[in-house]
């Protein structure tokens, strides 16, 4: 058994936050460059701005987007870490409320929609695994996109091509709004909300890397296609780059039903991991 | 590129087209959802805005809080359909247009040709950017809403497509 002090997860989400702030993933960065390099006119404008605005980004120490998201951590805990100090979820809310001091607050209310004032709480979601490390991923999801997201409940019958249908259609209908190119995560399987978290979880893949099952990749490689088939282009600009990739999680679901969730991310990917 | 400096004349606003690439000087207003639900109150109380609407320009967006020794911190457009249940009854005020990102409604189209304004789109997510082109800043109203309040901005080259236009067009078909 090992023993952590929740504080060590604090500072561990603290710095994850700061980073993320501040930085596009590699995997993102690449994505950009070569999709500016097959744009024209506005589209092409759009991308070389988001671009030149990284760089800017770095050399003032200013958030890459304003969007600084709400705080989602992904944690795999294992079962044999024993965690004292403060409790789990007042750790991570404590380094989200450190590293936002210098972003934008933008957690609220829903009804009064009176802001937090610190952007707590974060959504933390805990898997409990082997093993005695915790695996931290800090991914602050803008709303812009997040928006634009959608959950279908599909039949068995509607199979493959309901799914390729279900993620086409939801970029298809974000259209212009979601900051497009997009990376779509995909939940397929499970039961309504574990799908949807199955969706979040993809998000948090490098671009360009496929799922290990063949025919999951199939169905990522197809959808990227249909979806940069659309037209709709950088910022809605038109052009060949609507998605800048598909990444779908799989997880087995009951005989009746077919869940398929779509999570849509912005072009400014920020994803950040730590193993403690 | 086309530079432009605010005030924008009626003609000069209707010279642009769909798809011109601009970069746009002077003063602007911030104001996003929560900001203009208090417009809405304050019309119907019969109120003047916090701002002068005559020719002005909103600029749909939220800033992060200016780092030391700068005016403005992170500061691209929000998503502007969300305002669309807004747009026209503000335009009728005598705004010259709108800054966001992404498509509006067709009413809020119709109320651009109508009342001769129009709307850039800035890139969204290039927050860094267009907060370090924001020259000056300074608190109007609501500063409960945090970064919802409504900011005046002197800023300097902002980058922008004209989106839909005065006539009509629009950059996303």
């Amino acid at each position: 058994m090992r023993i952590i002090d929740t504080q060590e997860i604090s500072d561990a989400v603290y710095r994850m936050a700061k980073r993320a702030g501040l930085n596009l993933t590699e995997s993102c960065r690449a994505a950009l460059k070569k999709a500016a390099d097959k744009e024209t006119g506005a589209a092409k404008f759009a991308l070389d701005t988001i671009l030149e605005n990284e760089t800017i980004a770095r050399r003032e120490t200013m958030p890459v987007c304003q969007d600084t998201g709400m705080a989602v951590v992904l944690m795999e805990l294992g079962q044999d870490v024993h965690l004292v100090g403060m409790p789990l979820s007042e750790a991570v809310d404590d380094g989200v409320r450190r590293a936002y001091r210098g972003f934008r607050k933008s957690i609220c209310d829903p009804l009064t929609r009176e802001n937090t004032g610190d952007n707590t709480p974060a959504h933390l979601h805990v898997e409990i695994v082997s093993g005695e490390s915790v695996k931290l991923t800090f991914l602050p999801k803008g709303f812009g996109s997040e928006n634009m997201s959608r959950l279908f409940m599909l039949t068995p019958a509607e199979g493959r091509a309901g799914i390729i249908d279900a993620i086409v259609t939801t970029v298809k209908e974000a259209g212009s709004r979601p900051c497009p190119p997009v990376y779509v995560g995909v939940g397929i399987g499970g039961c309504f909300d574990s799908c949807a978290y199955l969706a979040k979880k993809a998000l948090t893949r490098e671009v360009g890397v496929f799922h290990p099952r063949d025919d999951v990749a199939a169905i990522e490689r197809e959808a990227l296609e249909k979806i940069n088939a659309l037209g709709i282009g950088p910022q809605g600009f038109r052009g060949e780059t609507t998605a800048l990739g598909v990444s779908c999680e799989v997880a087995p679901t009951h005989i009746a039903g077919l869940p398929v969730a779509v999570n849509i991310q912005c072009h400014c990917i920020r994803c950040e991991k730590e193993t403690l | 590129m086309k530079k432009l400096t605010l005030p924008l004349s009626k003609e000069q606003i209707l010279s642009l087209r769909a798809g011109d690439c601009v970069e746009l000087s002077g003063v602007i207003y911030t104001a996003r959802d929560c900001a203009h639900r208090r417009f809405m109150e304050c019309l119907e109380r019969g109120e003047p805005l916090p701002f002068d609407p005559k020719g002005a320009f909103l600029y749909f967006a939220g800033p992060c809080p200016a780092p030391e020794g700068k005016a403005c911190g992170s500061c691209g457009p929000t998503t502007s359909a969300r305002m669309n249940a807004f747009a026209p009854t503000i335009l009728k005020l005598g705004l010259g247009g709108f800054i966001g990102k992404g498509e509006m409604s067709m009413e809020t189209r119709a109320a651009l040709r109508e009342c001769g304004a129009v709307y850039f789109a800035a890139i969204g997510g290039a927050g860094a950017f267009y907060g370090d082109h924001v020259e000056e800043m300074t608190l109007v109203a609501y500063p409960d809403l945090m970064s919802e309040a409504v900011y005046r901005m002197k800023v300097k080259d902002f980058p922008l497509v004209v989106a839909h236009d005065a006539h009509g067009g629009t950059v996303y078909e």
